[in-house]
């Protein structure tokens, strides 16, 4: 797991520049893109908080996840049905989400915590799909493999209406740039190295006395809340969920997307997000088989960048180095 | 007689999932991949086997047939593709997943969207009389054959020299191959035989399951539960997991159509807080 982390980070203040020149750039694209691909960096936004929650998981605390979907489509569906059926507001249906994620998270994580590597990649797969399979299921609730449609935008009574792509956008940055401030808080902080630290060596956390498992169960419900955020953002960008949010290819493309980035960076995942969403975007507008395609950079990027860009890009720096 | 039926119905489509899981387990076994291919090769074997069944009309050809023929695409991935990433649990991950997007994008390509019957054999297409009721004879004829192939997995694993070649592998990779015995051979061979067993499931269970888009991804997840129940790596796990799942699946179906894959996950999830390696896991 080791070599899955970055060593040469810039310096703390270098990256603060590089976070506020990404908001400032987030801030003015929608006075520069037309509508559409407004609502694409919406849908960037959302998956790189979606990827950065998983980098949480996978990268600091060394838990591979290949259930990460659960979360966001039980939040996603939680909040679509209370603000579709119930008229809750974004205020209370938003919260309500992401509690739902987290206590989903705690049933889950009782029982997959107590394995490691491939079975717990195996059980939290399972483990989402049982989700999957309600909601399929459950035609009454969920509407089944239909999904709800109509799901309203929030209304913030503000003079701009959410249903416009551009307020909803800034709706959405707001999110993004308070969530990811808050992660990149979290892995700073003392809770952060105690992960890093579990992830390295479990058995040697345990003899400096820490309490691995509750560090663990911590770590997965703090990584789905935050699955959760994106999953209500999305089904608010889309209006729509389906049982499509809870299935294991979503999971397995946000762990595409935190791979691809370099896992245990925060920027990375979000990168790999950016360009999966784009990558996506672009491929099936040019051909009906872009799923093979997909499935082409899947195979890609285990072969060449196991580590991702960010350990590319730290390869690279290392060849420079050497003279 | 109600419950006759539906449990001989449980356990030839636990024959089914046993096919799967054994490959998946001996996989993982073996070479510590958890192998995502595994539902496309049991899709793909049945889209073979249909091919071959509609121009020589015979379902055991198929079966050979397809499953040869899949057995070769798993030792080309393994040669040539997973064995580089070996050990490296989440690029493997990726690989075989990737490989499950592809199969089953190209399995709609070549062979449509709709989904398609696999004939019964003239010699099984009857329906057997037991005691005062009547039962299809081919589920009889799977449950018969998912105990031969059992007993000959069984045997190959514990009275031949490669069974014992292959305990030595999983037991310690690197003794084994200091004691000179060619693991990396027994990697391919392994990783073919579980290609071969899931392919020979698709076509086996072709007459019963059909053949359609998505079987790949939903035998798969069944696959997995199988396993996790049974336990990875043992073959008795895979046979008693199977035969768990299948009955839980098919009274599942019956009993609560809308909670179907429920009935499965949550004895799973029983099993799991109790035995988190499963039933016959090893840690």
């Amino acid at each position: 797991m080791s070599n899955l982390t970055v060593r040469h980070m810039p310096s703390s203040s270098g990256l603060a520049t590089l976070w506020s020149m990404g908001v400032i750039v987030l801030v003015t694209l929608p006075l520069i893109l037309p509508p559409y691909y407004v609502g694409l960096v919406v849908k960037m936004m959302v998956f790189a908080l979606f990827a950065m929650s998983l980098d949480l998981l996978l990268g600091y605390a060394g838990m591979p996840s290949l259930g990460h979907a659960a979360y966001f489509g039980m939040a996603a569906y939680t909040t679509g049905l209370l603000a579709l059926k119930a008229g809750w507001t974004v205020w209370l249906a938003l919260p309500a989400g992401i509690a739902m994620a987290a206590l989903t998270s705690v049933v889950f994580g009782l029982l997959a915590l107590r394995t490691r590597g491939s079975y717990f990649l195996m059980i939290t797969l399972a483990l989402s799909q049982v989700l999957w399979g309600i909601a399929f299921g459950w035609r009454s609730l969920t509407g089944g493999d239909d999904g709800l449609p109509e799901v309203p935008r929030p209304n913030l009574s503000l003079p701009w209406s959410m249903s416009d792509n551009t307020p909803f956008y800034y709706f959405v940055l707001l999110f993004f740039v308070v969530g990811t401030l808050v992660l990149v808080r979290i892995v700073a902080s003392p809770f952060g190295y105690v992960l890093r630290g579990i992830r390295e060596s479990e058995t040697r956390m345990l003899v400096l006395g820490y309490n691995v498992w509750r560090y663990k169960l911590v770590a997965f419900v703090v990584a789905a809340a935050f699955a959760g955020l994106a999953g209500c953002l999305y089904v608010y960008f889309n209006r729509f969920v389906s049982p499509d949010y809870v299935h294991v290819v979503r999971s397995a493309e946000v762990l595409l997307m935190v791979i691809l980035g370099g896992a245990g960076t925060l920027i990375g995942p979000a990168v790999g997000a950016t360009l999966i969403v784009l990558l996506e975007n672009l491929i099936s507008t040019y051909t009906e088989r872009w799923v093979t395609v997909l499935g082409i950079i899947y195979v890609l990027v285990a072969l060449l960048a196991p580590n991702g860009i960010a350990g590319l890009i730290a390869s690279l720096r290392k060849q420079r180095g050497r003279p | 007689m109600f419950w006759v039926i539906q449990t001989l119905n449980g356990i030839s489509f636990g024959m089914l999932l046993f096919l799967l899981a054994a490959g998946l387990s001996l996989i993982y076994g073996l070479m510590k991949i958890l192998n995502l291919t595994h539902g496309s090769f049991y899709l793909w074997g049945g889209y073979i086997g249909l091919m071959v069944v509609h121009s020589t009309g015979s379902l055991f050809l198929a079966a050979l047939l397809s499953s040869l023929a899949i057995a070769f695409v798993g030792m080309l991935m393994e040669r040539l593709l997973l064995r580089r990433l070996h050990l490296q649990e989440l690029p493997q991950t990726l690989l075989t997943f990737g490989f499950l997007f592809i199969f089953s994008d190209l399995a709609i390509f070549i062979w449509g969207g709709n989904p398609q019957t696999m004939p019964k054999p003239a010699m099984f297409s009857q329906s057997v009389q037991l005691g005062d009721f009547f039962y299809p004879s081919y589920r009889l004829f799977i449950i018969a054959f998912g105990l031969l192939v059992a007993a000959l997995l069984w045997w190959l694993q514990e009275g031949t020299r490669l069974g014992a070649m292959l305990r030595a592998g999983v037991d310690d990779e690197e003794i084994a191959r200091a004691l000179g015995i060619n693991v990396s051979l027994l990697f391919t061979l392994v990783f073919a035989l579980g290609a071969f067993l899931a392919a020979l499931g698709g076509t086996m269970g072709g007459p019963i399951m059909g053949v359609y888009p998505g079987a790949d991804f939903e035998v798969m997840l069944l696959g997995f539960v199988v396993v996790i129940v049974g336990g990875l790596g043992s073959l008795k796990g895979a046979l008693v997991g199977g035969l768990i799942v299948g009955l839980l699946d098919n009274f599942g179906k019956v009993f609560f159509p809308e909670f179907a894959l429920f009935t499965i996950f949550a004895p799973m999830a029983l099993i799991l807080a109790v035995r988190p390696h499963g039933l016959f896991g090893r840690e």
